[in-house]
């Protein structure tokens, strides 16, 4: 075995209520590797997720998980107003974490004045960061983030992307990304899922984006994507390794 | 100065505050007061299968308790009923039920008001016991599942995802909470042991940020109602139970204008 694997998923799927909500998956994240699940909604990327964590129990095919060191992001979190919990409470929820270790973590967020702030008065984004930053803060091995960067502000959304390919290259953590913004997954993921009840194709972000599958799924937009994927490009590389300016 | 019978009753009052202190807080968080009723309703069942069979009356109530617990949670995987209407069905049915055998066994007489409401009196060096052995024993065990209990409460796919056990957890509360009634009801009477973990935990809730600080009010004021409870019973020559839940209530009225005063602060 490929001892780099930190989760694989085997040909995985999910019925809850008689509804399939995905199946056929399959794919592996590796460790310093980003991999990145798109599709529409209701399309099994947030299951596909949980899947991978092994919060569902009775799934078709199998998951192997080769670490317990894990940081998740979840999409939908609500924290109730009978909790009295504060930031830093719930930075420690899961894991014993140094002080030190949550200060840093809260620091690359950009959240750490809000440290001694209730949990429930923060705004949406406040939120979001603190919940990345209570995920990295045990330096993972393996990130699981289902839409980590939703009601971030834009600038903000461009640093903590870049902030999360910064960790997958320090910590050598192997990451599993859910996003709608095409244009980063397209610049900063290894590999790209893109689901639609099924895998219905992967590969390289300029392979997905070239599949005629991906572009009848998500239309104009991808097609711009390419354009954008493809202008950002000043050189090419030739068969001998020599790079060559357009 | 007071009577042994006194003594003894504040010791077993101290010793279940200790305990409904951090239980109740989590049934604040979990949002189980029905649920605790109903456990407590059943521990009627409990009591009279005792004085039927001559069993442990702490014994019999925890295991009633437990096995409506169990019911439920057949009920709700195998019925489409909602949870309260669920909880209500077993809350009174086992009320009831209690109650038509307590009418079968003539032969016995109950103190039907001191099993509802608690009896001071009633609480013997035996009780003591199992207050002060099972109350330590409820306290560790809460203990080691607290981090997967806390973090579930918090979210529970959370916990799930990152290496807890959050169902384990679940299961082993609800044994604990059937334990903290089954030592509690000779103290506070079945009808306001609910009242017990609610309302110190929800008095704590109005004077903390954390939920550690929340912990620790929520044992000071159940530990304070007791005191207080009791010695007022004592007084006025009321019953336990309700005197302890009154104390509560005051305490819990104080912690309001505790918020007043901080929300005034902030304008």
């Amino acid at each position: 075995m490929d001892n780099n694997i930190l989760v694989k998923l085997n040909n995985a799927g999910f019925r809850q209520n008689g509804k399939m909500l995905v199946e056929g998956v399959s794919l592996q994240v590796e460790k310093g590797k980003i991999v990145t699940l798109i599709g529409p909604n209701g399309s099994g990327k947030s299951t596909t997720a949980k899947i991978a964590l092994g919060i569902y129990k009775n799934i078709e095919g199998s998951v192997e998980k080769y670490t317990n060191n894990i940081g998740y992001v979840p999409q939908k979190i609500s924290i109730d107003w009978t909790l009295p919990i504060r930031v830093n409470d719930f930075m420690l929820l899961t894991d014993k974490i140094k002080d030190d270790q949550v200060n840093e973590a809260l620091s690359l967020t950009g959240v750490i004045h809000l440290k001694d702030k209730s949990l429930g008065n923060l705004s949406g984004g406040e939120f979001q960061r603190v919940l990345l930053a209570r995920a990295i803060s045990k330096k993972p091995e393996l990130l699981v983030l289902d839409e980590p960067v939703q009601g971030v502000d834009y600038t903000g959304e461009i640093a903590l992307y870049e902030l999360i390919k910064k960790i997958s290259d320090t910590l050598n953590c192997g990451i599993l990304l859910i996003s709608h913004d095409l244009h980063t997954v397209m610049t900063a993921t290894d590999h790209v899922v893109c689901l639609n009840g099924h895998v219905c194709c992967s590969g390289s972000p300029i392979d997905v984006a070239r599949n005629n599958e991906y572009k009848t799924l998500f239309g104009d937009q991808a097609s711009q994507i390419l354009s954008v994927y493809e202008h950002n490009h000043d050189h090419v590389h030739s068969d001998e390794g020599d790079i060559k300016k357009n | 100065m007071f009577d042994d019978f006194f003594i003894r009753a504040l010791l077993a009052g101290i010793g279940v505050a200790f305990v409904t202190g951090p239980l109740g807080c989590f049934v604040v968080w979990r949002r189980l007061s029905y649920f605790g009723d109903t456990l407590a309703h059943s521990a009627l069942l409990g009591v009279t299968l005792a004085y039927s069979f001559e069993l442990n009356i702490a014994l019999s109530v925890f295991l009633i308790s437990s096995l409506i617990a169990v019911i439920l949670i057949q009920l709700q995987k195998k019925t489409n009923l909602p949870g309260d209407a669920l909880l209500g069905l077993l809350a009174h049915s086992s009320l009831a039920v209690g109650l038509v055998v307590i009418g079968f066994l003539t032969f016995i007489r109950f103190d039907i008001m001191g099993l509802l409401f608690g009896d001071i009196l009633a609480v013997n060096t035996n009780d003591l016991l199992i207050i002060w052995v099972g109350g330590p024993i409820i306290l560790i065990t809460l203990k080691l599942i607290w981090k997967s209990l806390f973090a579930s409460t918090v979210n529970y796919e959370l916990a799930e995802a990152e290496g807890l056990n959050p169902d384990r957890a679940k299961a082993v509360f609800t044994i604990l909470m059937a334990a903290i009634i089954a030592i509690s009801i000779k103290m506070v009477g079945l009808l306001l042991i609910t009242g017990m973990l609610i309302i110190p935990a929800a008095m704590a809730r109005n004077i903390s940020d954390s939920p550690q600080k929340m912990v620790f009010y929520s044992i000071i004021g159940g530990l304070l109602s007791v005191v207080l409870g009791l010695f007022s019973s004592l007084e006025f020559n009321t019953p336990s139970g309700p005197s302890i839940i009154a104390a509560a209530l005051v305490l819990f009225i104080l912690s309001l204008l505790n918020i007043k005063q901080s929300i005034k602060l902030k304008n």
